[in-house]
């Protein structure tokens, strides 16, 4: 079976030796392990692109290749981020704390170090006591597990209940848009236990490792590269057998698939069950390099972006989405950065910074419009075979 | 780049030359957001630091060398707090930092700059409970702010029932938990404390409003202390006019509230109402009206100054003193030198660097004129700034003093160090 | 009164012809300049009363010069002055004497006095025995004004003095009412203190209850047997209003009863009694848990080394011991009865208001809700498209209300002219981006989301280039100010009146142009069947870009008076659009009264969040989605769903 599927797949396998080799040379020219051309800033802004592009391919599953339009992933990446946070700052405030406690008189006991932990993290904002959802954020095992179950769980749930009952089309998307809107109003209240609008931060710091960030952003990133591969490998998987056939079917014509007596609730269901939980593992990925989560992460707009990326780089072929993914944040980042160049027109001086979100809102617009099958629409004309139009 | 650089220092100790000819041209790096939410307060600091920095090089430059300004947008996006500073100071290997606002991109940013020995001057009002030892706060901590408008309500106003509203973040809980256990000690029932948190750029104030109103039937007289951010005002301040309350009947003291959020509203209903800052525009110095005079030349007849600007006025003229000082503009020569600077304040008096990081500023009450300025009707001597409030009995045992302790989290009780990097 | 009135008259006529040399204002002044100076509530007390005091007829002046932050003092000689500004920046001192010229003065030379609205208040009521029959009106409305804030005793004599020579009704009434809630404060004579409650019994005005609730304090008394006092209630041990905990620490606080010994106590007694590692013989190491301490504690204590912990025994033996009392401070049973019964009569009222004032704020939410989305209603509901840059033409229509505001000054003028301006600017852009992007995507509905995704962002964007990041001001007309105040509980703002006019004058165009006009019928049958519709001679190109204006005309509309009633920001947009969005899914699409009922609902049930939850806004926004999503599972049409052939998607 994974024979065939990767001879019927040589793009994959093209995919996955330009990642290997991207991954190698990052690593040669890095601080940590090489020459140091490529700064840890930069390895850092490249692993996290790495897990864009992971959830990116999860994107492109649920509405390139099945049609549904979830406005709402980013909620999946972000519960992901805030499972592992809650490990990394429980973990590095109890060695602080413990450190601390033992400089005193008597040994500490397990209520001082709870209590000290609890100040610590919740004194900024104005409290200190412990809520019941960090019940387990000591045991990295247990919130290692959270980080694919609770967004998998919450997608189940949404899920089944939306497509039971038969919403679908912009509907859909404006009730992933609800979701995740709802969600971040909620983690925005500093009642919700996980710190309000100040979120989890610090998180680039892992508890009990002495080694420096230079070291430690290229281990997140070959994790990150480590997960693309994998994830890249079983949805291409997914997407080219039997089940791949019938959730196209579904994006094409959802009632003639339902009239064939497939169960259409069910394919969907598991689709977006399971880009949710790729999603959660590229969110506990991207947090630790970005260093802080916190609720504006999963405000609607993310998933809007989300959406843009997979639309620009070319929706119903996963290299697509990466390539748009790849492609807009880089960009994104180059022209945010104050790199770029101003533009003297005379009578008006052009600022990146002020224009490049004008610029990036119009493309859209032309993408949209002029190339629905976005960059990934070059490369199948590159390879001059006729294939299927796309929705 | 890198290898330039190295080279340069390498030959610097090899002829003995002074390090400084090194390091020319000493690069500021400015990481204030310049798109998003936050664009709206930020920018103008941009433009402060920019000013300030050309002011700077037109009397001569610093150490021989002259500044450059290194300006980068985190657009308002906190994780990108992070990677712009740390881009800052790996990429542009800038010597100093100036920026933020918003106290979660400065948490944000706060591991990078430690694990990475920058130095960061941060000039917005903030709710204290942290010290770092690569952070100077040159805004004000609750005890410069919050408690001495508090005071003023209670003494001045004879104010007995208190609603304290914010927006639903970090700034506004620290604060009001500060404020409720000050209260308390000051004899406040609990009861007589009403709370209530909205959310960003909330327009709906009716119900809180009329809340407010309600809360004066017991006879007590009734006075608000808004942490409210940003837009909201807006629609917080209409709404408080068209319900026809007067400051005289309910007044409003604002923390968030300077001359840049007014020049969004018509001030003639809000007249008497009060903020309470460090620094207002209409503070009758010469060098306030120098400043100001320099500030709307360059950006505009119409523009306002505010107390943030001020803040950077100080922190960068600190800074630039103490470059001078330790004749380098390494970190932590420049940290060293900066304790116990002085720099002549625009509202009058002196700002002192504090070992812990703060300065030492006067407290400036101020009501709300219908030009949309602020009355100065308050203003005290110097109060220094209090990294860990006495108010909240778990930092009432803790200090922050980098110069002698070294430690800016120094348990008082049992004498020993709690952490030497902060707690973001 | 009088006499000092004819005093005051006699005495302003002859300070004309005093001598100059004579100044017993600036004297007074002087001697009490250092507490003017000083200028704290706390100590000008005695200044204002010397002013008083002294008599003299020009005091009046004074006091209203000074409250008004108007009076001088010259730095070279701390004399005091009234200044007027002239051109060239220098200020002409006048004498409060005679009111005569006392030179020009720099303003570095001048000092101004800035009595913080504190000492303004006192100002105000020291002033109130002038102003109360002051012939203006305007003055004797100040006066009762400063009553109502600070009632004094000594206030109530002059008040009823002036009562008798009111003239003006209005003045007269509150005059009337001020007296009587006096009465019940102040009044020496307890049956007309009751008679004065019963007869205002069940009044809903604050000032009414904030008379009352002071008469009705208690303070809680520890006693053995009952106290010989105006009792409330005897308050058990043990009930919601006297936890066990907190009645004990009643107790501990009079001092009838030991200090419960608190973790740090306790620990600061453990280590204090190391002795060669071990304290009370247990080695210090192993005290690593709270109970390993509290019985090394009890050892300690058991040695008399340390006090010994008080068990919950004690503590329900020392509660046995006493009753806990409310006592009114207020001494008079027959007041404190009465006031109780009128109170409880207040609140029912208050009760019924208060009700009615949500139900006010829900419907003008709901129609600021429904003004919102009610172009939505069209493009979306009834075309089908999904316009994600809607939120941007509500932003449009509140920058041209701004930025008529800068050409027009007059507010009215501006107002009339922006709303058909703002209708027009955003009606020429909906047209353009029919034409330019939706109409090649009318079969391709997520993209549409996209596209006008992209266009929202750029016009954000281009909208910070134009006016930048900060807030732009839209005033509302003189008239629109202020509230319609119902009575002291029930209000609402005469914006909010006007936002919910406009909702249902849009609610009928929008009836009428869907049921009565041909581009209505037109526009139903493109909707419903285009093909079939061209076939019948309608041009659906036409009738989509004109339904599509005029969707983003009346978002124009409803962008000019959400900045009136809120703020006008390049991101305003955004905060309204996905809420439009939910309340048109909501109500059903398709249908006018469908949004209408998903705007009601949406506004009654965020409102009703915030009663239950009065300190925490978010939360009820954050229970709206929860609530629309499990809504929508149960609806997935919304509220009123279209039947037949029109469901089709």
């Amino acid at each position: 079976m994974n024979r065939s599927f990767i001879a019927r797949n040589p793009s994959v396998l093209i995919f996955l030796a330009i990642l290997a080799l991207f991954t190698l040379v990052v690593t040669v020219l890095s601080e940590g392990f090489g020459v140091g051309l490529i700064s840890t800033s930069f390895v850092k802004v490249l692993g996290k692109t790495l897990c864009l592009c992971l959830i990116a391919i999860a994107m492109d599953l649920i509405w390139g290749y099945t049609g549904i339009l979830s406005l709402g992933h980013f909620a999946f990446f972000g519960l992901g981020g805030y499972m592992i946070g809650m490990w990394l700052m429980y973990e590095r405030t109890r060695l602080i704390v413990v450190n601390s406690l033992s400089e005193g008189v008597l040994p500490p006991t397990p209520e001082e170090i709870t209590a000290g932990i609890g100040n610590q993290i919740f004194g900024v904002v104005g409290s200190s006591d412990f809520p019941l959802i960090w019940a387990f954020a000591d045991s990295l095992v247990l919130q290692l597990t959270f980080v694919v179950l609770v967004p998998g769980l919450l997608a189940l749930v949404f899920g089944w209940l939306a497509f039971r009952s038969r919403v679908t089309g912009v509907y859909l998307s404006i009730l992933t848009q609800a979701m995740t809107l709802g969600l971040s109003l909620y983690l925005f209240q500093n009642a919700s236990g996980l710190r309000g609008n100040n979120g989890l931060s610090g998180l680039q710091n892992l508890p009990g490792v002495t080694a420096p960030q230079s070291v430690v952003s290229l281990w997140f990133f070959w994790a990150s590269a480590l997960a693309l591969g994998l994830g890249y490998l079983l949805i291409a998987w997914v997407v080219s057998g039997k089940f791949g056939s019938v959730i196209r079917g579904i994006r094409d014509n959802e009632a003639r698939v339902r009239f064939l007596g497939y169960s259409v609730e069910t394919y969907k269901l598991v689709v977006f069950t399971l880009t949710a939980c790729i999603a959660g593992i590229a969110g506990a990925l991207y947090y630790p390099q970005a260093g802080i989560i916190n609720p504006a992460e999963v405000a609607p707009i993310a998933s809007i972006y989300l959406a843009v990326w997979v639309a620009i780089g070319g929706r119903g072929r996963l290299y697509g989405a990466v390539i748009g993914t790849a492609f807009v944040s880089l960009v994104s980042s180059w022209f945010t950065g104050g790199q770029a160049p101003d533009v003297p027109l005379g009578f008006y001086t052009v600022k990146w910074v002020d224009w490049w979100l004008f610029l990036l809102g119009l493309s859209f617009v032309l993408v949209t419009l002029y190339a629905p099958n976005g960059i990934g629409g070059l490369i199948d004309l590159l390879k001059r075979k006729p294939r299927e139009t796309d929705v | 780049m890198k290898t330039t650089t190295a080279l340069a220092t390498a030959l610097a100790t090899l002829t003995a030359l002074p390090a400084m000819a090194a390091d020319c041209p000493i690069k500021v790096g400015v990481l204030h957001s310049l798109s998003g939410t936050m664009a709206i307060s930020e920018t103008t600091l941009k433009d402060t630091m920019l000013m300030l920095i050309d002011q700077q090089n037109a009397k001569g430059g610093l150490l021989g060398c002259q500044l450059e300004a290194v300006v980068v947008d985190p657009a308002s996006d906190w994780p990108l707090f992070a990677e712009k500073a740390r881009e800052l100071l790996t990429v542009q290997n800038v010597d100093v930092i100036f920026g933020n606002w918003t106290s979660v991109s400065r948490k944000s940013v706060l591991p990078v700059i430690e694990e990475l020995n920058g130095l960061l001057f941060y000039p917005v009002q903030y709710e204290g409970e942290e010290s770092s030892k690569n952070v100077f706060y040159t805004g004000a901590a609750p005890n410069q702010q919050a408690i001495p408008a508090t005071d003023y309500f209670l003494e001045e106003l004879g104010i007995e029932k208190f609603a304290l509203l914010g927006t639903d973040y970090v700034y506004p809980r620290t604060t009001n938990n500060i404020l409720e256990a000050y209260l308390q000690s000051k004899g406040i029932a609990d009861t007589d404390i009403f709370v209530n948190y909205t959310p960003f750029g909330h327009s709906d104030w009716s119900k809180i409003v009329a809340d407010v109103v309600a809360l004066g039937a017991d006879g007590k007289k009734v006075g608000v202390i808004s942490t409210i951010n940003g837009d909201a005002n807006i629609g917080f301040y209409k709404e408080l006019s068209a319900a026809g309350i007067s400051a005289d009947d309910i007044p409003v003291v604002a923390f968030s509230v300077g001359e840049e959020e007014l020049s969004g509203l018509d001030t003639s209903n809000l007249v008497g109402h009060l903020a309470a800052w460090n620094y207002f525009q209409s503070a009758e110095t010469p060098a306030n009206a120098e400043w100001t005079a320099a500030w709307q030349n360059r950006m505009g007849e119409d523009r306002v100054t505010n107390d943030p600007m001020e803040a950077h006025y100080i922190g960068f003229n600190m800074w630039v003193n103490a470059v001078t000082a330790a004749d380098s503009a390494e970190v932590d020569a420049v940290r060293t030198a900066m304790y116990g600077q002085e720099f002549p304040n625009l509202t009058g008096g002196t700002a002192v660097m504090l070992p812990n990081h703060h300065l030492a500023k006067p407290v400036l009450i101020g009501e709300i004129t219908a030009e949309g300025q602020f009355d100065i009707i308050s203003q005290t001597t110097e109060v220094p700034g209090d990294a860990w409030t006495d108010f909240l009995p778990e930092s009432a045992k803790l200090v922050s003093d980098w110069k002698d302790l070294g430690c800016g989290m120094y348990n008082t009780e049992t004498k020993s160090c709690v952490q030497t990097l902060s707690n973001y | 009164m009088k006499t000092l009135l004819l005093a005051l008259c006699f005495a302003l006529s002859l300070s004309t012809w005093l001598s100059a040399e004579t100044t017993p204002v600036q004297d007074v002044l002087q001697s009490q300049r250092a507490l003017i100076e000083k200028s704290s509530r706390r100590t000008i007390g005695p200044a204002i009363d010397a002013l008083v005091v002294s008599g003299l007829p020009q005091m009046q002046n004074v006091l209203e010069v000074w409250q008004a932050k108007d009076m001088w003092q010259r730095r070279a000689d701390g004399l005091f002055f009234t200044a007027t500004k002239n051109a060239d920046g220098t200020y002409t001192l006048q004498s409060f004497d005679d009111g005569a010229d006392a030179g020009t003065a720099a303003s570095t030379d001048l000092k101004q006095l800035k009595p913080n609205s504190g000492v303004r208040a006192m100002i105000a009521t020291a002033l109130v025995q002038f102003q109360l029959s002051d012939p203006d009106p305007a003055k004797r409305a100040d006066a009762l004004n400063s009553i109502a804030r600070d009632p004094e005793v000594a206030l109530l004599k002059p008040l009823r003095a002036s009562i008798a020579s009111e003239t003006d009704a209005n003045v007269l009434a509150r005059k009337t009412r001020l007296e009587r809630l006096m009465t019940m404060a102040y009044d020496s004579d307890i049956p007309s203190r009751v008679a004065a409650i019963t007869e205002m019994s069940g009044d809903l005005g604050v000032d009414f209850r904030a008379t009352l609730n002071p008469i009705l304090t208690t303070t809680r008394v520890i006693s053995q047997t009952q106290p010989d006092a105006n009792v409330a209630q005897e308050v058990l041990v043990g009930s919601d209003a006297l936890t066990h905990k907190s009645a004990y620490a009643l107790l501990v606080a009079a001092g009838d009863a030991p200090a419960e010994i608190t973790a740090d106590a306790r620990d600061a007694a453990l280590q204090a009694n190391i002795e060669g590692g071990r304290i009370a013989g247990f080695p210090v190491a192993q005290l690593s848990t709270e109970a390993a301490r509290d019985r090394a504690y009890d050892a300690l204590a058991a040695g008399d080394l340390a006090p010994p912990r008080v068990t919950q025994a004690d503590i329900d033996a020392s509660l046995a011991n006493f009753r806990f009392f409310d006592v009114y401070t207020e001494p008079s049973q027959a007041v404190t009865t009465a006031a109780e019964a009128a109170l409880v009569e207040s609140e029912t009222r208050v009760a019924f208001s208060q009700a009615a004032d949500l139900g006010l704020d829900a419907l003008s939410l709901a129609s600021i809700y429904f003004l919102a989305a009610i172009g939505l209603a069209i493009t979306f509901g009834v075309m089908g498209v999904i316009n994600m840059a809607h939120g941007e033409f509500i932003m449009m229509g509140a920058y041209t209300g701004y930025v008529v505001q800068l050409f027009v000054p007059n507010h009215t003028a501006s107002i009339l002219l922006a709303v058909p301006l703002a209708f027009a600017v955003t009606f020429a852009a909906g047209v353009a981006l029919e034409r330019l992007v939706v109409r090649w995507l009318y079969h391709r509905p997520l993209e549409t989301l996209l596209a006008t995704f992209g266009v929202s962002i750029a016009l954000q964007q281009l909208a910070k280039n134009i006016f930048g990041t900060q807030a732009r001001p839209l005033t509302s007309p003189a008239w629109l100010d202020g509230a319609w105040v119902i009575n002291d509980v029930v209000a609402i703002s005469y914006i909010r009146i006007a936002i919910f006019i406009l909702a249902l004058l849009f609610l009928a165009l929008f009836l009428f142009i869907m049921k009565r006009t041909r581009l209505g019928l037109e526009t139903r049958a493109v909707t419903q069947n285009p093909r079939m519709a061209a076939s019948m001679g309608i041009n659906p190109d036409r009738v989509n870009m004109l339904s599509f204006g005029l969707g983003s005309g009346i978002a124009g509309i409803a962008g000019v008076a959400i900045g009136l009633f809120a703020k006008v920001t390049s991101e305003m947009g955004s905060d309204y659009i996905v809420q439009s969005f939910m309340t048109v899914v909501v109500g059903g699409v398709g249908n006018i009264w469908g949004t209408l009922a998903g705007a009601v609902m949406i506004g009654g049930f965020q409102k009703g969040v915030e009663f239950l939850n009065p300190s925490n806004t978010l939360a009820a926004q954050t229970y709206m989605i929860v609530f629309i999503i499990i809504f929508i599972q149960f609806r997935p049409r919304g509220i009123i769903a279209l039947k037949g052939r029109a469901a089709g998607d």
